[in-house]
């Protein structure tokens, strides 16, 4: 089973839907219980990095998402979901996020005006090292994105993709059980399906 | 490299859409659910619903058809029409829907829009500004000035930065609300610009004057309002073919395109809107 955190912000439905879509069970849930449980943990989330961060910490869930990824159990982070795992976000001055991986999260900041921000639309991912979830993604496939912010690893070898918008940005993040995307595999139609169909295949 | 969007755009009213769409063959034509996953199927970048049910009481519909397409089709749904308060916006995104579209209760109530980024992310916040070119210099011209001292806009009017007073310097158009209705002598750039201050992730951007003619966007007023703000822009209102589409990326500068009855009335098919696009050098997702 999978447990979806719900947190009180974005639309986690949808999520849950293209899990279904694939034939996987996925609860959503903000019990920590059901998430200690699950065989696998998704961190979905869109809105602001300190909201995020708030409501993790109101409903009790910090210490949930840091047993999850400790007991060695695959966990896929989803646009805000990858951002919070860092260790602080500039987004509103600086926040603290979980520090799982040790790096930040920067506004994008781009001189050519042409580049609009938020990112939004479909880019394609330029693939450094293919995590197994990945197996249905060809190099240069295209996924949707929609955030202004973006992380930056103190350690790039944790770099699974990277993605250009007037400069390369840091797109996913592959370490030990944890895979961590910016863009939404859940609106990214059949390929994005493809990565959570092989995520629900993992074995815990 | 970010790719430009195409999105077709399905008018729904009670549940069924409306101004018909007859590129494929369905039992149900007006069921938006199957035109979603047609679409869906030919590689549209995302969708738009502009729901215009006219009562209250039928608005539950449109939270009904949300709720199913988002079921079968995996991307980006956008769904705009009388959303008044934030519950209405809520209840469209738990239904399924990834942004929403504001018009009217923008200019109503410009704080509207900073409550709802603040709440949802700018990032489901789309404002869409319905635009009329107007004269410069045009004897007949009169801004509506009276309106301005209707407390319902006392916000709009902390400063008069927003209001259309048209000189020779620049083309100028004006903001109209209540579906093209109501003319709130608005300048359509400086509104624009104003929505991206107060926190709107996206600029829906309809010329009135192009709308339904099928000679093309307003390539002037898509330019001016996308090198006005530093959001993306949808341009809206007159595509007829696809070299339309074409100079509304190039010479309008818009990150998206949106189109109706070109695609609806199976004249092309988003697959040949993008391999035209492409063809041209404008980078697309095949």
């Amino acid at each position: 089973m999978i447990a979806i955190i719900d947190y009180g912000m974005g639309n986690l439905r949808s999520v849950q839907k293209g899990f279904e879509r694939m034939g996987r069970e996925a609860v959503v849930t903000r019990d920590p219980k059901t998430i200690l449980d699950a065989g696998k943990v998704v961190l979905p989330g869109v809105g602001a990095f300190p909201d995020c961060m708030r409501n993790l910490e109101e409903y009790g869930l910090i210490d949930a998402v840091k047993q999850s990824i400790r007991s060695g159990k695959p966990f896929l982070g989803i646009c805000l979901g990858l951002q919070l795992l860092f260790t602080e976000s500039e987004e509103f001055g600086i926040s603290k996020g979980l520090d799982i991986i040790k790096g930040r999260v920067i506004r994008f900041k781009i001189q050519d005006p042409t580049f609009k921000i938020p990112h939004m639309g479909w880019n394609s991912v330029s693939i450094k090292r293919r995590p197994p979830v990945f197996a249905d993604v060809p190099d240069g496939s295209h996924v949707y994105f929609v955030h202004s912010f973006h992380v930056v690893p103190e350690d790039k070898s944790v770099i699974a993709t990277t993605t250009n918008y007037g400069m390369d940005f840091v797109s996913s993040i592959w370490k030990d059980n944890i895979l961590a995307v910016q863009f939404h595999p859940e609106k990214s139609q059949a390929l994005g399906l493809s990565i959570l169909k092989r995520f629900g295949e993992q074995k815990a | 490299m970010l790719t430009k969007r195409i999105i077709p755009c399905l008018d729904v009213k009670g549940g069924r859409v409306v101004k018909g769409v007859s590129f494929v063959n369905l039992i149900d034509a007006g069921d938006p659910v199957e035109i979603a996953k047609a679409y869906d199927e030919q590689g549209a970048d995302e969708l738009t619903f502009l729901d215009i049910t006219a009562s209250h009481e039928e608005r539950g519909i449109i939270l009904d058809v949300v709720r199913r397409t988002a079921e079968q089709v995996f991307m980006p749904l956008t769904v705009g029409g009388g959303i008044k308060v934030l519950d209405d916006i809520r209840n469209l995104l738990l239904a399924g829907a990834d942004k929403v579209s504001i018009n009217t209760t923008a200019v109503h109530d410009p704080e509207f829009i900073k409550q709802a980024s603040l709440r949802f992310g700018s990032q489901c916040i789309v404002v869409a500004i319905d635009a009329k070119r107007v004269v410069a210099h045009d004897p007949g011209f009169k801004p509506p000035l009276a309106w301005a001292d209707d407390p319902k806009y006392k916000n709009l009017f902390l400063s008069n930065a927003l209001l259309l007073a048209p000189d020779a310097s620049r083309p100028f158009w004006e903001v109209y609300t209540h579906g093209g209705r109501k003319p709130m002598g608005i300048d359509a750039v400086a509104w624009a610009k104003r929505m991206e201050e107060y926190g709107a992730g996206e600029i829906l951007l309809t010329s009135m004057n192009q709308d339904g003619q099928k000679t093309g966007y307003d390539l002037e007023l898509t330019r001016s309002v996308s090198e006005a703000v530093s959001i993306p822009v949808i341009a809206s209102g007159g595509v007829g073919t696809l070299e339309h589409i074409y100079e509304g990326f190039t010479k309008g500068k818009a990150d998206a395109a949106l189109a109706a009855s070109i695609f609806h009335f199976k004249e092309y098919t988003i697959r040949q809107a993008k391999e035209y696009l492409q063809e041209r050098g404008v980078p697309v997702r095949l």
